[in-house]
Formats: structure tokens, C-alpha cells, sequence
């Protein structure tokens, strides 16, 4: 049975929240996992315990999230915790990500992976710079799918016209920022309102609760099936006397449909051949489509290394030496204008020169430095590389995959920013 | 779950083309490669995703325990006949051989467990085999100082951990760069839960040790949790050893794995029983209950 490359994926949910813990972040996710029965005795036990001795009178489910101790010795979230909850319906992954603008880039990291992000605001604020940031982050990372809670509705009297004049400002960035599909909720995460059960307070609100829209919503699977991209991460070759001359390109197809008898093109090389199998442990597959790890052997014996490309020959990425970029800064050390530093580009790697730093973006207002354009540990800006070798690649927003990529210091071997390319 | 055993396998093809990548990743990246195997379900699964990963070759890791000479016996015997079957290397550094060359000092009394000092025998063999990378079978579900755990994650020349300063990872672009004398722990089923695990293993029938299975067994109990007993424990006075049908949820150290009372006999009643619980994984576990950040200390100094 062929697969439908378009087909919605139902099971897996991978998803992040944004916003402060005086937003009601962690009650919002504190309430999800209770109500969802996925909080256990003994992590209740220690949260109680671990509350007691830092003297916090009610009970506090931020404890859940923030597993190290610095974290709960000075109760913030500092760095990105995962958490994992299942309905009936659906499994969901978490990305708990902290708010404030000094851990943008670790913002920016637990949404790198996400289907779907979660932005709280305050009803009794509105929309904030951090409302602008936190959006402006996820559309930058292409997620399509943004869910803004308009939390503490109990402060404002469960108001129908409050609620609706805060979606009437979003609605507004939700257009400059080119948000694919938003998503307003006007819910209590302290009491539940909306989180999981219908309020009763807001009779107004006729859509979906928070849990009913997450465990509904379509994703998808295949987020790019037209482009075939399949990045060679290793090669296979057994050396046994059965598979003696069997030589396997393993990878995770990045998008397309791939298929056997497919005509293809390997790049750097161009050199053309057809797709004699697709493999999984014994089992010959008919198909395979982006986010399979598969093993494809080809009918002409051609030299492929890791860090090459399998795709289609009339379809190929842009292959280019000079690469413009939105970046994400993550290092102490600021960006060096004219510096050199190592890009990894899926399983591919090189070299680059840092050409020019087009702007500076300030993410609060959104507005373009061009003036100051020294980029520090945070910051978000478009600059142009040029890499020591082609490279090939899509924009970003063609394929999440094939269009990003990190840069590493030499000398530190640290990742020091994410790039999009544009 | 409404009804756990009806599995998914959409989502369980997700989690295990996510963990082949992961260990490919691996494969390329780095020269001496070891997998930690401890003989329990999470280390067996790897195993079995590291042959899915590079079939119809061989794993290219080698297999790697670290033995803390407390052990349930049926556990080694499965090892021994793992790696024979699959054609695995297999090194065994021994906690003994750190406790004879004075490398650790053996903790005394009734609470005395190897289960810290393994990380000196981990660091010591990484350090003797050169090890660059060694993978382990940890997930985030199962402690929350594991739950900021990165996939690649950076180890120091001293074997360190350092959590408040982790390399930022982005999409499924993993930094494995290093200088000499460091290395990485990898983890290839993070986002694994513990239900997944099983679900898994049912999935792909898996062979386990007969330990996860229902069996008679001599126990007693110390601090609300069922231990194991074996003739090199000490007891209270006030513990009393007596025998139960029990199986393991998780299987380490014997001195520090709590058993549960189960008459499950089947992968298929014991992700039921999984599916009902109330406590998780770890919550029997003896070496997790020592203080508040006690994964994140013993994480630091080097452990799994």
C-alpha cells in the first residue's frame, strides 16, 4: 500500500510554550500534565517536599519543569526542559522553554523542533514586546501553527470584549509576521478554564478547549513533499560474503517521495543514476518519504561521501558559495565581522567567511538596525556568508531541513548561531 | 491511555527513525565508539535499533558494561549470549578492579551501594580504550535532571558534565566536535517514554532477560521500597527477607533496583500494568532517593 505523502500525522505532537512564569506558563503546563493524569505519586511527592524546603506556601508545579537545582534554587528556567504526556488521542512532547530575553537563543533552540507553539499573554496586558518577540521567533523558525492563550481571564471577568480586543492586536501581528495558522484562546490556567474542560464562565467561547485543539489539529507529516532531498549521513558496507558488494546510502529523507527505479542526481558530483533499493533491516520498502531513516542503493557503482546529496534531476537546491541568512546568535563572544567560522549544513560541513551584516533585527519592535550592526549573545540578524566550498541548499522556508543550518566556533568547537537561510 | 495496547506504530516509527538517525550521527562523527550496555530493556532496545540502523553490517560500537560485581546473574548470561548472537565486541570494566587499585573507596554500612562508583570505572575504561563517544540508553522521562539533557551531550577532559552551560541544539544538527580528552555521552532514545520502551519491544519482538517477567524471588523492604535480597546485603534488624511474585521495572545495580509486585507474565500485561501505574520508573530506584539533585551530582561527576 502506497503511502499518501500529504497525509496528516495524528499520533506524535511536538510543541513549546513561550512566555514568563508570570504569564501562568508552568500552572498552564503544571495543569495539563495533572489533568492528564501524567503527574505521578512520587514526582508529586518530591515537588511538595522540594517546595516545603524552599519555603513556598502553595503548591508550586513550576518545580516539575525546572530540574536543576540552580533552577530551583533561583526559580527561573534556564535552559529548555522536555516533558511527555499521552490522551487517548495523541502523545505529546513539550519543549518548556524560558521567556525572558536573555535566553532567547535557548527560546529559539527548544522551538527549533516543534510543530506547533503555545504564546501566553496576560489579559490584563495585552500584547506585550515579549508577545512581539516570542511571535516574531516563531515565525522566524516557520512554525505554522501558533496558539495564543489569553490567560487570567478570570481577572478581567471572563470579558468577551477584553478578549476580543487583545485577538484584534494579534490579529494585526499575526499579518506583519505572515503566521500561517493562529489560533486565540481566552482560558484560566489556575483554574482550569478552557485548559481542559469547557469554562463555564465564558459561555461566549464556543471553540475547542486547549486540550481538545491540540490533540485535533492537523500537522504536517510530510512538510515538503514535492522537493526529493535526501542527505547521506554514512555509508554501509557490510563486507560480509552474502552482501558482499552491497553498498547502502543511509540518511533521513528530507523531503520528497523517493521510490526504487527513480531517476536521480548525487551532488557535488552530478552524476546520474537510478534508485536500484530502498532498505530497512531485511525489508525491501516501495516508498519512503521525509522523516524516514532508510538505507538507498543505487544501480551505478558512483563515489558518494557523507556530506552528499541524492535528489531529483530536474529538481536540484540552489548550490551556491554565497549564502544570505537570518541568524540567531548564541555565544558570548559577539559575531566577528569578516571572521571565519565552520557551518554545518545537514550532514555536510565547511568553512565560512562572515561577508556582511546586512541588519540587526530588534525583536521587540521589530524594526531594522542597519547603523549598529555589531551582533551579540541574543541577537537575531540577516548577514551574508561565503562558504569554502558550493553548498546546496533551499530557503528555510521551503524546507526546515535542507535550509538551516548551525556555526561553530573553531577554536571552542561551540555552536555559536543558528542560521535560516533566506 | 484508553487502551495501551493498542499501539501506534506511527509514532514509534518516528521516535525510532529519529534514534537511527541519532546513532548514523554517531557512526560519522566520532573514531572509537561504545554503546553502555547494562543488560536492561533500554540498553537491549539500543542495541536493537544500532542493528537497524547499519543493516546488514555489523554495529560498529562496541559494547561496553560496567560491572558492578552486585548483579542479578541472569542478566550477564543474557549479555554474554547478546553479544555472541548479534557478533558484538563486548569490553567488561569491573567496579571491583577500581575498588582493588584504590581508584574508589568501596562505601560501608547498610545503605552501601557501587552505584556511584561506577563513574570512576566509566570515566577509568573511556580513558583506557580511548573512547570518544560512548551511547547510553538514558531518556528524559526518567528523572528531571535527565529531562535537560541534550542528545550530543559534552563531556569534559575529566569526564564533567556541565548543565548550566550545554551547547545550544538546534533542529537535528548535532555538534559532536571536540578536543582531544573530551568526549560526548549520546542518547539516541531521549524522547522515549518509558511506555514507549515497551510498546516498542512489543512491537519488534525484542528478547528479554526473564527478570522484567513475573517471578518468585526473596525480597524485603526498606524505605516503602521491595530490594532484592542477596547474601551481601546487609540488613536492619528490623527487615524482614520473605518471598513474592515480583518482576524488575528497571534492572541496575541489585543493591539499589527496586522490584514490584507483578504476576505479569507477558509484554502485553506488562504494558497494562505500566499503563496503570501511579509511580514512575525510577521511583524504586534506591540511588535516586539519596537527595534532591542526586542524578544531577552523580551526572556531573561522569555517570551514565
Amino acid at each position: 500500500m502506497l503511502i499518501d505523502p500529504k497525509e496528516k500525522s495524528k499520533s506524535l505532537l511536538r510543541f513549546t510554550t513561550a512566555g514568563s512564569v508570570d504569564d501562568g506558563k508552568s500552572t498552564l503546563i503544571g495543569r495539563l500534565l495533572y489533568d492528564s493524569k501524567s503527574i505521578f505519586e512520587d514526582q508529586m511527592d518530591h515537588i511538595v517536599q522540594s517546595g516545603k524546603r524552599l519555603g513556598r506556601e502553595e503548591l508550586d508545579l513550576s518545580l516539575l519543569t525546572d530540574g536543576l537545582r540552580a533552577e530551583r534554587e533561583q526559580g527561573i528556567t534556564i535552559d529548555v526542559a522536555y516533558r511527555y504526556f499521552a490522551t487517548p488521542a495523541r502523545k505529546f512532547i513539550i519543549a518548556d522553554t524560558p521567556g525572558h530575553i536573555q535566553y532567547t537563543r535557548n527560546m529559539v533552540t527548544g522551538a527549533s523542533t516543534v510543530d506547533l507553539a503555545v504564546i501566553l499573554i496576560d489579559s490584563r496586558k495585552g500584547v506585550l514586546e515579549q508577545t512581539i518577540r516570542h511571535s516574531f521567533i516563531a515565525s522566524l523558525l516557520d512554525i505554522r501553527h501558533i496558539v495564543f492563550c489569553i490567560n487570567k481571564m478570570d481577572m478581567i471577568n471572563w470579558s468577551q470584549e477584553g478578549f476580543e480586543k487583545i485577538v484584534a492586536d494579534l490579529g494585526k501581528l499575526v499579518k506583519k509576521l505572515d503566521i500561517r495558522d493562529p489560533h486565540y484562546l481566552p482560558i484560566s490556567a489556575k483554574y482550569g478554564d478552557n485548559v481542559v474542560d469547557k469554562s463555564d464562565n465564558m459561555p461566549w467561547y464556543s471553540g475547542k478547549t486547549f486540550l481538545h485543539l491540540i490533540e485535533t489539529i492537523d500537522i504536517e507529516k510530510n512538510k515538503n513533499p514535492e522537493n526529493k532531498r535526501f542527505p547521506v549521513q554514512t555509508i554501509i558496507r557490510p563486507h560480509t560474503k552474502e552482501y558482499h558488494d552491497y553498498r547502502g546510502y543511509a540518511g533521513r529523507v528530507a523531503g520528497g517521495v523517493f521510490r526504487p527505479g527513480d531517476e536521480v542526481i548525487v551532488l557535488p558530483s552530478m552524476l546520474k543514476s537510478r534508485i536500484k533499493s530502498i532498505d530497512m533491516f531485511g525489508k525491501t520498502l516501495s516508498e519512503s518519504i521525509a522523516g524516514d531513516s532508510v538505507a538507498i542503493s543505487l544501480e551505478d557503482q558512483i563515489d558518494i561521501s557523507r556530506g552528499d546529496m541524492i535528489v531529483a534531476p530536474d529538481d536540484l537546491p540552489a548550490i551556491s558559495q554565497d549564502i544570505n541568512m537570518m541568524v540567531c546568535w548564541f555565544n558570548e563572544q559577539p559575531l566577528k565581522n569578516g571572521g571565519k567560522y565552520l557551518i554545518r549544513i545537514n550532514s555536510n560541513e565547511a568553512g565560512c567567511i562572515i561577508k556582511k551584516v546586512n541588519y540587526r533585527l530588534n525583536i521587540n519592535t521589530l524594526e531594522k538596525d542597519t547603523e549598529n550592526t555589531a551582533v551579540q549573545m541574543n541577537d537575531i540578524a540577516d548577514i551574508t556568508i561565503k562558504t569554502s566550498k558550493p553548498i546546496f541548499f533551499d530557503s528555510y522556508k521551503k524546507n526546515n531541513i535542507t535550509g538551516s543550518m548551525i556555526l561553530i566556533d573553531e577554536g571552542t568547537n561551540e555552536t555559536v548561531a543558528a542560521g535560516m537561510i533566506v | 491511555m484508553k487502551n495501551p495496547l493498542h499501539i501506534n506504530d506511527e509514532h514509534l516509527k518516528e521516535l525510532e527513525s529519529e534514534a537511527i538517525f541519532v546513532m548514523r550521527e554517531v557512526a560519522a562523527q566520532f573514531e572509537n565508539k561504545a554503546l553502555l550496555f547494562s543488560g536492561g530493556k533500554d540498553s537491549i532496545v539500543l542495541v536493537h535499533l544500532a542493528r537497524k540502523a547499519f543493516w546488514p553490517a555489523k554495529i560498529p560500537f562496541t559494547l561496553l558494561h560496567i560491572d558492578t560485581g552486585h548483579n542479578f546473574e541472569e542478566t550477564l548470561i543474557f549479555r554474554d549470549n547478546l553479544a555472541k548472537e548479534f557478533g558484538c565486541d563486548l569490553i567488561v570494566a569491573k567496579v571491583q578492579d577500581s575498588i582493588d587499585k584504590g581508584r574508589v573507596v568501596e562505601e560501608q554500612g547498610i545503605n552501601a551501594s557501587r552505584n556511584k562508583a561506577q563513574s570512576v570505572t566509566l570515566l577509568d575504561a573511556i580513558e583506557e580504550y580511548r573512547l570518544d563517544v560512548a551511547i547510553g540508553g538514558g531518556r528524559r522521562d526518567e528523572e528531571k535532571a535527565r529531562a535537560k539533557e541534550r542528545f550530543f551531550s559534552h563531556r569534559n577532559e575529566f569526564g564533567q558534565w556541565d548543565p548550566k552551560n550545554q551547547r545550544p541544539e538546534l533542529w537535528n544538527i548535532f555538534n559532536g566536535r571536540k578536543h582531544m580528552g573530551e568526549h560526548f555521552r549520546v542518547f539516541p532514545i531521549s524522547n522515549w517514554t518509558e511506555l514507549d520502551v515497551w510498546q516498542y519491544i512489543l512491537h519488534e519482538n525484542i528478547k528479554l532477560p526473564d527478570l522484567y517477567y513475573t517471578h518468585r524471588r526473596k525480597i524485603f523492604s526498606r524505605n516503602g521500597t521491595y530490594l532484592a535480597w542477596a547474601p551481601f546485603m546487609q540488613l536492619k534488624p528490623t527487615e524482614e527477607v520473605f518471598e513474592a511474585d515480583v518482576r524488575c521495572r528497571t534492572i541496575g545495580d541489585i543493591t539499589c533496583t527496586g522490584v514490584t509486585l507483578s504476576k505479569a507474565q507477558s509484554l502485553e500485561e506488562i504494558i497494562t500494568e505500566i499503563a496503570a501505574t501511579r509511580v514512575t520508573e525510577r521511583g524504586g530506584r534506591y540511588d535516586d532517593k539519596r537527595s534532591e539533585a542526586a542524578m544531577e551530582d552523580r551526572k556531573k561527576e561522569g555517570y551514565f
